[in-house]
């Protein structure tokens, strides 16, 4: 017995000594490499929108693989870690980008990871990109962190003067994602936005399944308009419910929805369904080939993209995230994280999802955003319209 | 809108999820009569059952698809049996339920790993799945179909637990453990077959459970797994029909719950919004304690006293 | 005589022990900068030394006093609240509780910094951490005169169930203002503001403080299991009913161990709170009970610095050793498709059904280091001596 443990005591040695070796060798493999670090959710609620901005990331790194940093090429490598869509997770899963020597992190995908870890980054001195991270909270009182997308008091405007104008909608059922900063805000927006006296807000605890209850309290309470700007997870649950119960009413959400899951869900349904997002496929067609060419050529990249190549807007996303990074990198003139924070409140870049400009506070200046309907037919997105927020 | 025409629809999906909950609910509760053990794992084999079906289905024409997941998913019970509990019969009571808690964590992880994290959607099954109108709401066939053979399965394990050698031994052993050894009863075979049965009904209940809310995620298993326990114990742990009543009574609750605020709002018994449905998960927890506190059996338990 | 003496020599040698094992935390966190590779073994002592409270404190119930409770995410949750609640400094009190008009308007360590200077921040994060463990032990109180008198799985899935209400009436927009509803508590005192400034020096202390605070806690609970109450505990663990025949109050004692154990499992969730910076209820779920759990049955359950090495292991490994298994190369092995995301959490798995199974008593079974370690020095001792003798 002791000999047994004592053996499994000296075997967590080893494993220990060589992960350290391991790691402390990758690293220093030929060539000038500059890290970006991939702040995503691989895994839980967020996983699946996770992996569809990371392929932009990948896309472009496969386009754009170096950088010229003062003078000197540099490759850049994608550095990732899975932030499990977990707020407890997330600080450590920082923690290993930044020892792992990022010089800058794309980054996330669901804003109470990038809330969790801001504190990490900002300890590190380590600049972070989110990318459709929307909640307010994620920039304010962290200087580090910077974002490419709009807000949620924007996108919650936008929502609710769509549901009062375009779909004359006069009581609205708002359901989020109990803990859940993204749907949490987007709904508190919206409702603000459309008159507390007029919506019904609900909340569902994680790992919930049956969606239906939420689906009758809706059409009891006689409302007009769904909202719901939940995870894909439970997206998909929800129409399938909403499809079942024969919901009659218009469903609307944010840009989580933008996603051929939703797509998929719906198709053959007979729902209308909304949502605003940052990029309308086509808006891009060079962008929309190369993208598409190299994920039907890429096994896991189709795989990660729920199997098809229909585009999602965290996507195009992703992919401007990445070359707003290279941009600082280059205006930074260094490698050094502090140099590429200090560079970053300057970079203009235009991308496929428009033009990219950071404010005082570290957000991007976006004034519009596309509203899409679902072609419950043909199973793709119909654009519908450009709002802005007059 | 009058109360009874409000409260329905929660009644009938409630009866729907308990109907559910009663198929995993008898395994725990068979378990836990023969072994005193709460199986942990049970709800992640629950939802291994889900996940296999997945990927069979996309391979594989249905009618092949179907009795294999259940056919492997009852070999997963047998395994889990004889490879982590069967070696610690004879240690504490803890050990064996930290050996439960230790087979969900890999189960899940397993889940995990192989899924790359990402939500599955369960596959379609014609006819169960069918839009149906029953009372003036619309549903899915399945969600009518479940309670009906959920007690038509519970009857016939009734029977043969009731009525059949294997049965007797069963009963036997629940009674005394040793005692029925002495007797000549083959002790690993029984806890085997209460196994086996358990994890069928588990498989069946899968399927039902995921027609209805298709999306499978590693943790899919949990929450349900553990709202079947306390329906296990609500109905008297040991016994079925137990577990059964006490699963519906769980189902019906927790969707009560979820529609308080619209009933009480559509009666006018209250002007603003309560937001009790944060409690659906919790309303399970409490019904249990309230149980335990006052009945420590159960509705249907039966009466044990401490030997020293 | 002689055995008091080699009991008290024991006792310094520990002491001392301690005290280097601070000082050695205290230099790291001045030497290791957070952009640093090794960063990571602070990271990992930070969140280990709160794991590591936890699986003593839960130790304490499961080990000693043989109470199967699966309770402690729950008074770990009410111990981070409470933290998180009474130290939110007031300036950013309203950007924290975005959607509720915040109730409590205290912030022990802004008001006790105000009035005693550096001192007083110091021990209003004290106050909030005792406070925390406080709220935590009332909540156990509570919740231990229905549950207590219950039998062992009949506890078991009280507790848990009590730790999933917590975790619902935590999250009730009811109770926004006081709790911020669902949303996660922020930018309260926490580790990586802890600094210690003496003249132009500025010390960090982001590691050293849960260190300090998980060490003092596991030393009250190691002096709790070795004066007669703990003594009581084991003897309510191997026969109840001998226990109470030999005039142990049962009830009071188990009691008083479930409310020391859910003080300490608040402290722990205080802690916790200070490492992540956040607290919010979602963390807090049964799943974590379960890991703390199977950090106390790898570490042995019934020995305190099993439990402690049992966490630390556990965290090493789960967040810094076998994290090359999920990115594609481990060991210099290169193989992405087998070594992907979640890879190491099943192999993780793998090694806890392992010690579940095979090793039963876990890294340490009911043995306390020392007395590994003296064991250990005593046997090469003999041998020398053995060897002396031949010659």
């Amino acid at each position: 017995m002791k000999k047994a443990l004592a053996w499994i005591l000296a075997l967590t040695m080893v494993l220990a000594l060589a992960a350290c070796g391991g790691s402390g060798g990758s690293g220093s493999g030929g060539g000038d490499v500059v890290k970006i670090g991939v702040f995503e959710p691989q895994s839980g609620d967020n996983g699946a929108g996770g992996k569809q901005e990371i392929l932009g990331m990948q896309y472009a790194n496969t386009v754009t693989p170096t950088v010229d940093i003062g003078g000197k090429t540099y490759k850049v490598e994608l550095v990732y870690a899975d932030n499990a869509s977990s707020n407890d997770k997330a600080p450590t899963a920082a923690q290993t980008l930044i020892s792992s020597g990022v010089s800058v992190v794309l980054g996330s995908y669901g804003s109470g990871v990038s809330i969790a870890a801001g504190d990490t980054f900002k300890a590190a001195g380590v600049p972070a990109i989110g990318v459709t991270c929307t909640n307010p909270q994620v920039t304010s009182g962290c200087d580090v962190y910077f974002r490419i997308c709009f807000l949620d008091p924007f996108q919650g405007t936008v929502l609710a003067n769509y549901a009062k104008n375009e779909l004359g909608a006069t009581k609205a059922y708002c359901l989020s994602k109990q803990g859940d900063d993204y749907s949490g805000g987007l709904v508190n927006y919206f409702v603000e936005a459309f008159g507390k006296d007029n919506c019904v807000q609900e909340t569902f605890p994680e790992g919930t399944s049956d969606y239906s209850t939420y689906i009758t309290n809706a059409q009891n309470q006689g409302c007009n308009v769904f909202f719901s700007p939940v995870s894909t997870e439970a997206a998909a649950q929800i129409i399938a419910k909403a499809n079942a119960q024969s919901l009659g009413m218009p469903i609307l959400a944010g840009d989580t929805w933008d996603s051929n899951v939703i797509l998929e869900a719906a198709k053959g349904s007979d729902l209308k369904i909304c949502v605003t997002t940052f990029y309308q496929e086509g808006a891009d067609a060079g962008f929309d080939a190369g993208i598409k060419k190299w994920i039907n050529e890429d096994a896991t990249a189709k795989a990660n993209n729920g199997g098809n190549d229909e585009l999602a807007a965290v996507t195009a996303m992703g992919y401007d995230a990445y070359f707003v990074a290279l941009e600082a990198l280059k205006a930074a003139g260094s490698t050094d994280p502090a140099a590429v924070l200090k560079a970053l409140p300057g970079v203009n870049y235009t991308g496929v999802t428009g033009a990219i400009a950071f404010d005082s506070i570290g957000d991007a200046k976006r004034d519009s955003a596309f509203v899409k309907e679902c072609n419950t037919q043909t199973g793709i997105w119909d654009f519908v319209t450009v709002a802005t927020v007059g | 809108m009058d109360l009874w025409n409000t409260v329905l629809p929660y009644i009938l999906s409630g009866i729907s999820v308990g109907g559910q909950y009663a198929l995993i609910a008898v395994g725990y509760t068979m378990v836990y009569g023969i072994l005193r053990l709460i199986n942990f794992a049970h709800g992640d084999v629950f939802m291994v059952a889900g996940l296999m079906m997945v990927y069979f289905a996309a391979s594989m024409p249905l009618y092949a698809a179907i009795p294999l997941m259940i056919l492997l998913t009852v070999l997963l019970g047998f395994t889990i049996e004889r490879v982590a509990y069967k070696p610690l019969r004879t240690a504490p009571r803890m050990s064996v339920m930290i050996s439960a808690i230790g087979v969900s964590y890999l189960l899940q992880n397993l889940a995990l790993y192989v899924t790359g994290g990402l939500n599955k959607n369960y596959p379609e099954i014609p006819w169960i799945s069918d839009k149906i109108t029953v009372l003036g709401a619309t549903t899915a066939r399945v969600t009518v179909i479940t309670p009906f053979l959920t007690v038509a399965l519970v009857f016939a394990l009734v029977y043969l637990i009731n009525h059949t050698k294997i049965g007797m031994a069963m009963r036997a052993v629940s009674k005394d453990f040793e005692t029925a050894q002495l007797m000549g009863i083959r002790i690993n075979s029984v806890i085997s077959a209460t196994f086996v049965i358990g994890t069928f009904l588990a498989a069946v209940g899968s399927l039902l459970f995921f027609s209805n809310y298709p999306g499978i995620v590693p943790t899919s298993g949990a929450m349900p797994g553990l709202k079947a326990f306390v329906a296990a114990v609500f109905g008297g742990i040991g016994s079925i029909p137990g577990a059964v009543v006490g699963a519906f009574i769980i189902g019906i609750s927790e969707s009560l719950i979820k529609g308080l605020d619209t009933i009480l709002i559509t009666q006018g018994a209250i002007a603003e919004q309560m937001d009790f449905s944060t409690f659906s998960d919790a309303v399970t927890f409490v019904l249990l304690i309230v149980i335990l506190v006052f009945k420590p059996t159960g509705l249907f338990g039966e009466k044990t006293t401490d030997k020293v | 005589m002689l055995d008091k003496q080699a009991e008290k020599r024991k006792n310094l040698i520990s002491l001392a022990a301690v005290l280097a094992f601070l000082a050695l935390v205290l230099v790291l966190d001045q030497v290791i900068k957070p952009t640093g590779k090794l960063y990571m073994l602070l990271t990992v002592l930070q969140k280990g030394s709160v794991y590591a409270l936890a699986a003593v404190s839960m130790n304490l119930l499961n080990g000693f006093t043989g109470l199967f409770s699966l309770g402690h995410a729950g008074f770990m949750l009410i111990g981070a609240y409470t933290y998180a609640i009474f130290s939110i400094p007031s300036d950013a009190r309203d950007s924290v509780y975005q959607y509720f008009d915040a109730a409590v308007r205290v912030s022990l360590p802004e008001t006790l910094g105000n009035a005693l200077g550096g001192f007083g921040t110091a021990l209003g994060v004290l106050l909030a951490v005792l406070l925390a463990g406080l709220v935590a032990a009332a909540f156990a109180y509570l919740i231990g005169l229905p549950v207590l008198r219950l039998k062992s799985d009949y506890l078991a899935i009280a507790t848990l169930g009590f730790a999933e209400i917590i975790r619902a009436i935590f999250q009730w927009k009811k109770l926004g203002p006081v709790t911020n509803g669902s949303n996660l508590l922020k930018n309260f005192a926490r580790c990586s503001t802890f600094k210690l400034e003496l003249g132009s020096v500025t010390l960090s202390l982001s590691t050293f403080v849960p260190v300090l605070i998980a060490t003092v806690c596991i030393t009250l609970i190691v002096l709790l299991v070795n004066s007669t109450y703990g003594r009581a505990f084991k003897a309510i663990r191997d026969d109840e009913v001998a226990a109470e025949a030999m005039g142990i109050n049962l009830a009071k004692h188990k009691m008083l161990a479930f409310c020391t154990s859910c003080f300490f499992a608040g402290v722990s969730g205080a802690t916790m709170a200070m490492v992540l910076s956040i607290a919010q209820a979602n963390n807090f779920k049964s799943a974590m009970t379960y890991e703390i759990l199977l950090m106390v049955v790898l570490g042995g359950i019934g020995s305190i610095s099993g439990s402690v090495i049992g966490a630390m292991l556990f965290i090493s490994a789960s967040e810094w050793w076998l994290r090359g298994l999920d990115s594609g190369s481990f060991l210099g092995i290169n193989a992405p498709t087998v070594f992907r995301n979640g890879f190491r959490l099943v192999v993780f798995s793998v090694i806890i059904m392992i010690v579940v199974l095979f090793f039963r008593k876990g890294i340490m079974g009911d043995r306390e280091l020392p007395e590994v370690l003296g064991g250990l020095f005593r046997r090469k001792e003999k041998k020398a001596k053995e060897a002396a003798d031949h010659e």
